[in-house]
C-alpha cells in the first residue's frame, strides 16, 4: 500500500502539468464550471426546441381537433417534464457558481450583467414554471385554448431565457455600452449592453442549434418507433416534421455560422486565429483542414492545408489577411488546441446533418422512407449529434475567449474567489461529479424508458388529473396498450 | 439616504426572499414529512406539491440574482463565505428535484428516490439555516472580499439556526398538508404541526437570547431605551401567533394553521431584519454601501415593477387552478 502510494506520488511529481493544476483553486474552479455548465447546457439545448415543438403540436391539436396531435404532444410533454426538471435543478446551480467561485467577477461586472440575469428570472423562469404545471397537470382542468396558451407561454419562456443568458455571454465576449471605474464596470447605455456586437449572431446561431438538436432527437425517436413497428402513424408525422424543419434550418445554420465567424474575426481576432489554427499572420492564408497545434513552439504540426481557402472563407476574398496568434502578446493568447479541434468537430457534424436532411427528404419524396432500414438506423445513431455539436461550439467560443472573462478587460485569473483553497474546490468538484453522474444517466435512462413505451394508446391519454387532484403525469402515462399501426 | 432606490430595493429583495422562504419552505417541509408518513400516503403527500415546487424554487434564483443585481458587494462577500452550505443546499435540491421525476420509474428504486426526496429536503433546509446563522454572525472581510476560511460557517450558532429552520419548514409543511389533505393524513399532519411548533418556539427563544448576548450592537438595538417599548409589540405578536397556531392546529379550520405558520415566519424575519438594519454585510457594509449603481437599480426596477405583479398574478392563478384537497386512492375516471 505504502509503495503504491509512493509510486503514485512519484508519478504526480513527474507530471508537472498535474502538479501545477491539481490544487490550484483557479484551475479547479474552471474545471468545476466546465463540469456544471456542460451538463446543464444539454438540457436547454433540448428543451428550447422541444417546448416550441410541443407548442406547435398543441396548436395543431387545438385547431384541427384530431387526437393524434394530442397523443404526440402528450408523449413529448412527458419527456419534456423530465428534462425540464433536470434543467431547473442544474440551472439553479449556475448563478450560485458565479458567487461561490467567481466572486471577483461578480463584484466587478454585476452593475452591468446582473440586471440581465435578473431579467432572465423575471421574464422566463416564472413563466416556464407556472405554465408548465398547467401544461403537465391541467389538460382536464382548464379550457383547451388555455392549455394551448400554456404551451405557447412555456415555449416563449425558453426563448426569453436564451435571449438574456446569451446577451450576458455575448457581453463577456464583446463588451459594449460601459465605462470602467476602479476596475469595476458601470453601465452607460443599456441597449448597447444588451445588443452588444456579437449578440445577434450568437442568439440566432444558438437558437437554431437548439432547434436542430431537438429535431434530430425527434427524428431518431420517430425512426426507432418505426423500426419497432410501434405507433407508426405518429412516428411518420414526427419524422416528417423533423425533416421539414431540418432541410430549412441546417443550411440556414451554415450561413449564420459563417456570419458569426466574421463577427469573431472583427471583434475577437485571437479567438479566430486559434479556431483557424493560424500561428503566423498570412494573406492569402490557407485553410488548415487538420493538424496538431503546438502552442509551445507556436507551430502547426502535420498541417493539411488548402491554399488560399482560409482567406476566401473568412474574408470572402482570395488574398485577405488573417492575423496569426503569434502576433498577439504571449499573455493574451488562448490555447489553440481546444478551439481548433472542437470547431472542426462542429463543422464536421454540420456536414453529416446536411446529408441526413437531404437524404431524408429524397427518401420521403420517393415514398421509400419506411423501407430504408439503413436510413432509419442512421437516424437513431445521429439523434445525439446536436448535443455534441452544441458542446463543441460552446468549447470553441468559451476556450477561445481565454485568458479573459470579459474579453480584453478582465482576466479569468482575476475573476476567481480569493478566499478559496484548492482543497475547498476539490471537495465541491468531487461532489458535483458524483451527484451529476447519478442524476444525468438516471434521467437519460428514464427518458429512454418513456420512448421505449411508445406514444401510448390509440385513445386520448387518461386524464392526469381528477378535479383538483393532480396525479403524477408519469403514473398517468403508464403504458396501457401500444397499438402497432403498420 | 432615503432619496435613492436602495429602500425600495431592500423591500423588493426582502419580499422576494420571504416569498421564497414561505413557498419553498412548505414544499421542503412536505418533503421532510414525506419520510415520516405511512407508505400508502406518500403519493398524496407528494402530489400536494407536484404542480408547485419548481415555481417555488424559482424564487431562490430570483433571490440570489436579485441580491447580485441590487447589492453586488454583499453577494460577492456572502456567497463565498457560505461556500459549503450553498454547495450542499444546491446538491440536496438537485437530488430532491429529480426524485420528483424519478421515483415513478421502478418500484425497487422508489425507496431510494423516496429517501433522496426526504433526505434532500432535510439537508437543503438545514443548509439554508446554516446560511442564515452565518449571515447573522457576520463574516471576516478585507476590503471588498471575504477574508475568512470556507469552514467559518460551522459554529454552534449556525447549528442552532439550521435546526430552527428544519422545525420551521416542517411546521409550514404540516400546515400545508392540513390544508390539502383530509381524514387520517390530516389528523396526522395536525399532530406533526404541533410537534414542529414546539421545536420552532424553543428555537425562536434560543436565538432571541443568544444574539443579544453575542452582539453588543444587537443588544443595544433591542434593549436600549426607548427602543424596547417600540419593539415590544413584535415579541408579543410572535407569542400570540404561536399560541394561535397551537389552537388552530388542534381543531381550527384547514387554512388557519398555514396562515399562522406564515405569520410566525413574518415576525421572525422582521426580528432578524430589525437586529441587523441597516447592514447587509453585518459589521462591515450597509445596504447603501453595497448597492449597485443608480443606473443598474433603475434599469432593473422598471421591469421589476411591471413584471413582479404579473408573476404574482399568474403564480396565484396556478395555485387557484390546483386548489382543493388532494386524493390518490380514488381511481381516475372521465369527468
Amino acid at each position: 500500500m505504502r509503495a503504491l502510494s509512493d509510486r503514485v506520488r512519484a508519478n504526480l511529481r513527474c507530471s508537472r502539468l498535474l502538479e501545477g493544476m491539481s490544487f490550484d483553486p483557479l484551475w479547479l474552479s474552471r474545471l468545476q464550471w466546465v463540469w456544471v455548465i456542460s451538463w446543464h447546457i444539454l438540457l436547454p439545448a433540448f428543451t428550447v426546441g422541444l417546448a416550441s415543438y410541443i407548442a406547435v403540436l398543441e396548436g395543431l391539436a387545438f385547431f384541427t381537433n384530431k387526437e393524434i396531435w394530442t397523443r404526440i404532444s402528450a408523449f413529448w410533454t412527458r419527456i419534456f417534464a423530465v428534462s425540464f426538471g433536470m434543467g431547473v435543478v442544474s440551472g439553479i446551480v449556475m448563478p450560485f457558481q458565479i458567487g461561490t467561485n467567481w466572486s471577483r467577477f461578480s463584484d466587478r461586472t454585476a452593475n452591468v450583467l446582473a440586471p440581465l440575469l435578473a431579467y432572465e428570472g423575471l421574464t422566463a423562469f416564472f413563466l416556464e414554471a407556472s405554465f408548465l404545471g398547467v401544461l403537465l397537470f391541467g389538460r382536464k382542468l382548464v379550457a383547451p385554448w388555455v392549455h394551448f396558451f400554456a404551451g405557447l407561454m412555456v415555449a416563449a419562456g425558453t426563448l426569453f431565457s436564451t435571449f438574456w443568458i446569451l446577451s450576458v455571454n455575448s457581453w463577456m465576449q464583446t463588451p459594449a455600452g460601459f465605462h470602467v471605474t476602479d476596475g469595476r464596470f458601470f453601465p452607460d447605455d443599456w441597449l448597447a449592453v444588451i445588443f452588444n456586437p456579437s449578440f445577434p449572431y450568437r442568439y440566432i446561431h444558438n437558437v437554431t442549434a437548439f432547434y436542430i438538436t431537438t429535431a434530430f432527437v425527434v427524428l431518431g425517436v420517430g425512426a426507432y418507433l418505426l423500426r419497432r413497428g410501434r405507433s407508426a402513424a405518429e412516428a411518420h408525422i414526427m419524422m416528417g416534421m423533423a425533416l421539414n424543419l431540418l432541410i430549412i434550418l441546417v443550411p440556414v445554420q451554415m450561413v449564420v455560422g459563417d456570419l458569426h465567424g466574421q463577427n469573431t474575426r472583427d471583434y475577437q481576432p485571437a479567438k479566430l486565429a486559434a479556431i483557424e489554427g493560424r500561428y503566423e499572420t498570412a494573406g492569402p492564408a490557407p485553410l488548415t483542414l487538420f493538424g496538431i497545434p503546438d502552442d509551445a513552439t507556436g507551430t502547426m504540426r502535420y498541417a493539411v492545408e488548402v491554399p488560399a481557402l482560409g482567406s476566401l472563407l473568412l474574408t470572402h476574398s482570395w488574398a485577405g489577411e488573417i492575423r496569426g496568434i503569434n502576433s498577439f502578446p504571449a499573455d493574451q493568447r488562448p490555447p489553440v488546441g481546444p478551439p481548433f479541434f472542437s470547431f472542426r468537430i462542429m463543422v464536421g457534424i454540420a456536414v453529416v446533418m446536411l446529408f441526413m436532411a437531404v437524404a431524408g427528404q429524397i427518401l420521403r419524396w420517393r415514398g421509400r422512407l419506411d423501407g430504408a432500414a439503413w436510413f432509419l438506423r442512421l437516424c437513431q445513431w445521429t439523434a445525439p449529434l446536436g448535443f455534441v455539436a452544441v458542446i463543441a461550439g460552446w468549447t470553441t467560443t468559451e476556450v477561445g475567449r481565454q485568458p479573459w472573462t470579459v474579453y480584453g478587460l478582465l482576466r479569468t485569473a482575476q475573476s476567481v474567489t480569493p478566499s478559496l483553497t484548492g482543497m475547498d474546490v476539490a471537495i465541491s468538484l468531487a461532489l458535483y461529479v458524483v451527484v451529476y453522474l447519478i442524476m444525468f444517466p438516471t434521467g437519460i435512462g428514464f427518458m429512454a424508458g418513456i420512448v421505449r413505451r411508445g406514444v401510448g394508446a390509440a385513445t386520448v391519454p387518461p386524464p392526469p388529473i381528477e378535479a383538483g387532484r393532480p396525479i403524477s403525469p408519469y403514473v398517468a402515462a403508464a403504458p396501457t396498450a401500444t397499438a402497432p399501426l403498420s | 439616504m432615503w432619496h435613492s432606490l436602495v429602500p425600495i430595493w431592500t423591500v423588493i429583495l426582502g419580499l422576494g426572499v420571504f416569498i421564497y422562504v414561505a413557498l419553498d419552505g412548505f414544499d421542503l417541509g412536505v418533503g421532510m414529512l414525506h419520510g415520516l408518513v405511512q407508505a400508502n400516503q406518500r403519493e398524496t403527500v407528494m402530489n400536494s406539491i407536484g404542480p408547485f415546487w419548481d415555481g417555488n424554487e424559482t424564487w431562490l434564483i430570483l433571490g440570489g440574482v436579485g441580491l447580485l443585481a441590487a447589492f453586488p458587494l454583499a453577494f460577492a462577500i456572502i456567497i463565498p463565505a457560505v461556500y459549503f452550505p450553498i454547495l450542499i443546499m444546491l446538491l440536496a435540491l438537485v437530488f430532491r428535484g429529480v426524485a420528483f421525476e424519478f421515483r415513478f420509474k421502478h418500484a425497487h428504486l422508489r425507496r431510494f428516490w423516496d429517501a433522496a426526496f426526504c433526505g434532500g429536503s432535510v439537508v437543503a433546509t438545514f443548509a439554508q439555516g446554516l446560511v442564515l446563522g452565518s449571515f447573522i454572525q457576520g463574516f471576516k472581510v478585507d476590503g471588498r472580499v471575504f477574508a475568512g476560511s470556507s469552514f467559518d460557517f460551522a459554529t454552534p450558532f449556525s447549528l442552532l439556526t439550521g435546526i430552527a429552520l428544519v422545525f420551521g419548514y416542517c411546521l409550514l409543511g404540516a400546515a400545508w398538508l392540513v390544508l390539502k389533505t383530509e381524514g387520517l393524513l390530516q389528523d396526522w399532519s395536525r399532530r406533526a404541526g404541533r410537534v414542529s411548533l414546539v421545536g420552532v418556539a424553543c428555537c425562536i427563544v434560543g436565538v432571541s437570547i443568544w444574539t443579544p448576548l453575542a452582539s453588543a450592537a444587537i443588544a443595544e438595538r433591542w434593549f436600549a431605551w426607548p427602543n424596547t417599548v417600540y419593539l415590544l409589540p413584535l415579541p408579543a405578536l410572535t407569542l400570540a401567533t404561536g399560541l394561535y397556531a397551537w389552537r388552530a392546529l388542534g381543531r381550527g379550520g384547514d387554512l388557519q394553521p398555514f396562515l399562522a405558520a406564515v405569520a410566525l415566519f413574518v415576525f421572525s424575519f422582521l426580528g432578524v431584519a430589525i437586529s441587523l438594519w441597516p447592514m447587509i454585510v453585518p459589521g462591515h457594509y450597509t445596504l447603501w454601501e453595497a448597492a449597485s449603481s443608480e443606473s443598474t437599480q433603475a434599469f432593473l426596477l422598471v421591469g421589476t415593477l411591471v413584471l413582479l405583479p404579473v408573476i404574482l398574478f399568474y403564480t396565484a392563478w396556478s395555485y387557484w387552478v390546483f386548489r382543493g384537497k388532494v386524493r390518490t386512492n380514488v381511481g381516475y375516471h372521465e369527468s
